[in-house]
C-alpha cells in the first residue's frame, strides 16, 4: 500500500489552491514521506487544524494507503 | 462512532491527567511514532496513562473520530488533544510543550 509523492501533492494543491507543498520520500518505499506544506489557509489556525486540513485534502488516505506522512505546517512568512 | 465508546474515550481523558492512545504499550511500543512521543514524556519525566489501541479495535477507529484526527499516537492533557507525533515532536523542541504542560498543572522536570 504505497502512494506515490505527485499524487499527495496533488491532492493537497486540490484543496488547498495557494499551498507550496515540498515532499520527500524518506525512505525511498513510496509509503514513508515527509510533506512541509505552506498556505495562506493556515493563517490563524492552530497547528492541530492546519494538520487537519491538510489530512482533510487527502481524503481519508491518511492513516490507510498512506503509512506515514511527517507534516510539517505554516503560512507564508509577509 | 458508537456512543459507549465515545463515553469510554471521554471518561478515560478526563480521569487521567496525561493519556497517550499509542501502539503498544510504554513499555514495548509497537510504533516508531509511538515510541517517540513516549520517549519525550519519559524525558520530561511526565507522569501518563498509556491506552495499547492494537488491543481494542473499537478504541483504535473511535479515537480517530473522537478528535477527527486519523492516526495514532495522540496525546491529551486534562481532556484536550494536544496533537500527534509530529505536533509533540515539534512542540518539545520549541519548548511549548513543556509550557502547555505546566500550564494545565502538569509536573514537567526541568
Amino acid at each position: 500500500m504505497a502512494m506515490d509523492a505527485a499524487m499527495i501533492e496533488q491532492l493537497i494543491k486540490e484543496s488547498l489552491p495557494d499551498a507550496q507543498v515540498s515532499i520527500e520520500d524518506l525512505r525511498g518505499d513510496g509509503d514513508h514521506y515527509a510533506a512541509h506544506v505552506v498556505s495562506g489557509a493556515f493563517r490563524g489556525k492552530t497547528r492541530i487544524q492546519q494538520h487537519q486540513m491538510v489530512y482533510q485534502a487527502l481524503r481519508g488516505r491518511m492513516g490507510n494507503e498512506l503509512h506515514a506522512l511527517a507534516l510539517q505546517t505554516g503560512a507564508p512568512e509577509d | 462512532m458508537d456512543n459507549t465508546v465515545h463515553e469510554r474515550i471521554s471518561q478515560e481523558v478526563t480521569d487521567n491527567p496525561v493519556v497517550l492512545y499509542m501502539k503498544g504499550s510504554p513499555v514495548f511500543p509497537q510504533c516508531g511514532f509511538s515510541a517517540a512521543v513516549v520517549q519525550i514524556l519519559s524525558h520530561l519525566g511526565v507522569k501518563f496513562k498509556g491506552v495499547d489501541v492494537l488491543a481494542d479495535p473499537g478504541i483504535r477507529q473511535g479515537i480517530k473520530e473522537y478528535s477527527n484526527w486519523p492516526t495514532i499516537p495522540q496525546l491529551y492533557v486534562n481532556g484536550e488533544f494536544i496533537g500527534g507525533c509530529d505536533i509533540i515532536r515539534e512542540m518539545y523542541e520549541t519548548g511549548e510543550l513543556q509550557q502547555v504542560l505546566e500550564q494545565k498543572g502538569v509536573p514537567v522536570r526541568a
